[in-house]
C-alpha cells in the first residue's frame, strides 16, 4: 500500500498569496491594482480573490504574501482606523492608515509575512501610495510588490512618467499586471483596479479576456 | 507523569497539555527506528463542495473517514450544524473539524440568545477566522461554510491559518481537483434546485473515484430561507459489500459450568448531607 500520506503536500501548506499589486499616485487620485491568483504550494486555491481591501471609504490596500496574515492585517487596521476618524471627527489621513498598517508589520515582523501597499486621497495630501514592507514607511509617486513584481520592474521604471492623467495611470496600471500575470506563475485570473480620487472610490474588474496582450500572446 | 488512581477525580491543567507529544518521542526513541510509529491522527481525507444556487445553499460531502491507509469509518458525518440556517463541511483533522465546528455553534447560539437575532453567516465566519489564525495552522481545520440569512445565500471557505474565501462554488479536501473540475465545468449563476443537486452529487463522486482518501456515500445538505434538507445519504455507494456470517450468537452459545454467590458485607462508614440552596 502506500507508504506516504494520502494528503498531498499542498494541503499542509500555508495559503499565499504568490501576487502582483501595484498603485501609482496621479493628479487628483490613486489607481490601485491587483491579480486575483491564491495559491497553496501548485495548487490554485481561488483564481477571482479581490486583493484590493477596503480601509476606510477612500483608503484602500493591496494584499500580498501570506493569505492569512494579509486579510487578518487588513481587517485589524479597518477596525483601528474606523475607530481613529470617529475620534478625530473627520476622514483619516492615508498617511494614518500606513502608519497603523506599519505598526503591525514592524511589531510582529517575526510572525508575520504579510506586505500591504497602502493607497487613497485625503484631503491633506490629495493621492498618496505608500510602501510598508518590512515595518518601513516610505512614500512613493509609484509602488509594487508581490512575487510578479520582480518581472516587470524594468517595464515600470521605463515607463513611469510624472503627471500621468487619470485615464494614463489606469492603463500603466493595467499593462503592468498584465505583464507580470503572464510571466509569473503565481500571478495570474483576472485585474482588479480601483480608482479613488475627491469623489470617491471607483472599482473596476477587468476579465482575463480583456486584459491587453503583448507581441508573444 | 503518576499514574492516576481510578476513584479520585482528576481536574485538567489549564493551558496546553503536551504530555503524550513527549511520550510519544520517548517511544520512538526507546523502541529504535521503524519500529514505532506514532499513531497518525484519524483525516478525513476529503471531498466536500458547495455550490450557491437560485433559492439558497447546497453542500455536499462524502463519508469516508481514514486514519493513514484504513478507513476508520464508513459513513462519517462532515457536513455539521452550526445553526438554523448555517451548516458547515469541514475536511482536514476529524477531532479538530467537529471541535471548531461545535464551539461555533455553541458561540453563536449564545450570541442568538442574547440578543434575539438570527446569526448571520459572516459572524460565523469571522469568529472562525479569528479563532484559526490565533493558533497559526495548528489546528487542522479545512471549512466549507454556506448559509441563508437576511442579507442572502452565501458560501465560505476557511482555511487552517485563517484566511476566508467567498466565491459562489468552493470544493475542499484531498479530493478537491476531482471536484473542482466537474463544478467549473458545471456551473452557471442562478441553477434550479435539481442541478444543483445533480452538480454537487457529480463533483463528490468525482471526488470519490478519483481519490483514495474519499469514498462510501455522498450526503447533501440543502440550505434555503424556508429551511434545511438534510439528506444522509443522498447517493450511496455501488460497492457496498454483502456480510458474508452472522457475528450474532444466541445465548446459551456459551455453557454455564457452575455459579457461585457470594453476598459481600459493606458498612457504612460515614455520611454527610449537604443541604441544596433551593431559594
Amino acid at each position: 500500500m502506500l507508504e506516504e500520506s494520502l494528503q498531498p503536500g499542498w494541503l499542509s501548506e500555508e495559503v499565499k498569496t504568490g501576487t502582483t499589486i501595484i498603485a501609482v499616485e496621479f493628479e487628483g487620485g490613486v489607481v490601485i491594482g491587483s491579480d486575483s491568483r491564491v495559491s497553496a504550494g501548485a495548487a490554485v486555491v481561488n483564481r477571482v480573490m479581490n486583493k484590493l481591501s477596503v480601509l476606510h471609504d477612500k483608503i484602500y490596500c493591496a494584499l500580498s504574501g501570506s493569505a492569512a496574515d494579509a486579510q487578518t492585517m487588513a481587517e485589524a487596521v479597518n477596525y483601528q482606523l474606523d475607530v481613529h476618524s470617529m475620534e478625530v471627527g473627520e476622514d483619516p489621513l492615508v498617511r494614518s492608515a500606513a502608519t497603523l498598517v506599519k505598526s503591525i508589520s514592524y511589531k510582529y515582523k517575526e510572525e508575520l509575512s504579510a506586505h500591504l501597499i497602502v493607497a487613497g486621497w485625503d484631503r491633506r495630501g490629495g493621492g498618496q501610495v505608500y510602501v510598508t514592507l518590512e515595518g518601513l514607511l516610505c512614500r512613493q509617486p509609484f509602488a509594487i510588490g508581490g512575487s510578479g513584481s520582480s518581472y516587470i520592474y524594468g517595464f515600470v521604471d521605463a515607463e513611469y512618467r510624472k503627471g500621468m492623467s487619470r485615464k494614463e495611470s489606469q492603463e500603466f496600471v493595467v499593462n503592468a499586471l498584465a505583464l507580470a500575470m503572464g510571466r509569473d506563475g503565481s500571478s495570474g485570473g483576472v485585474a482588479y483596479v480601483v480608482t479613488i480620487d475627491q469623489t470617491g472610490a471607483e472599482e473596476k474588474c477587468v476579465l482575463g479576456n480583456e486584459l491587453p496582450t503583448f507581441f508573444d500572446e | 507523569v503518576d499514574m492516576a488512581l481510578s476513584n479520585v477525580l482528576e481536574l485538567p491543567a489549564s493551558g496546553f497539555n503536551f504530555e503524550n507529544s513527549a511520550r510519544n518521542a520517548v517511544l520512538e526513541d526507546v523502541l529504535g527506528d521503524g519500529k514505532t510509529k506514532t499513531p497518525k491522527p484519524m483525516k478525513t481525507g476529503t471531498t466536500i463542495a458547495g455550490v450557491v444556487y437560485k433559492d439558497g445553499v447546497v453542500l455536499g460531502a462524502d463519508t469516508r473517514a481514514t486514519s493513514s491507509e484504513v478507513v476508520a469509518d464508513k459513513m462519517c458525518a462532515k457536513i455539521h450544524y452550526i445553526a438554523p440556517n448555517i451548516y458547515c463541511c469541514g475536511a482536514g483533522t476529524a477531532a479538530d473539524t467537529e471541535k471548531t465546528t461545535d464551539l461555533l455553534s455553541s458561540n453563536l447560539t449564545i450570541f442568538s440568545m442574547n440578543s434575539s437575532r438570527n446569526p448571520r453567516v459572516i459572524m460565523a465566519v469571522s469568529i472562525l477566522q479569528d479563532m484559526l489564525f490565533r493558533y497559526h495552522g495548528q489546528i487542522g481545520a479545512f471549512l466549507i461554510l454556506g448559509g441563508v440569512d437576511f442579507t442572502g445565500s452565501h458560501l465560505y471557505s476557511v482555511g487552517p491559518y485563517g484566511s476566508v474565501n467567498e466565491v459562489p462554488y468552493l470544493a475542499m479536501g484531498s479530493g478537491d481537483h476531482a471536484a473542482m473540475g466537474i463544478l467549473e465545468d458545471g456551473f452557471k449563476p442562478r441553477l434550479e434546485l435539481d442541478e444543483a443537486k445533480t452538480l454537487v452529487c457529480s463533483a463528490i463522486h468525482a471526488g470519490i473515484m478519483s481519490d483514495l482518501g474519499s469514498g462510501s456515500n455522498v450526503d447533501l445538505c440543502v440550505i434555503t430561507r424556508q429551511g434545511v434538507d438534510y439528506i444522509r445519504p443522498y447517493q450511496e455507494s455501488e460497492f457496498k459489500d454483502q456480510r458474508q456470517g452472522r457475528y450474532k450468537y444466541k445465548p446459551g452459545t456459551t455453557p454455564i459450568l457452575r455459579e457461585n454467590v457470594e453476598p459481600v458485607e459493606v458498612e457504612v462508614m460515614q455520611e454527610t448531607v449537604q443541604k441544596m440552596d433551593t431559594a
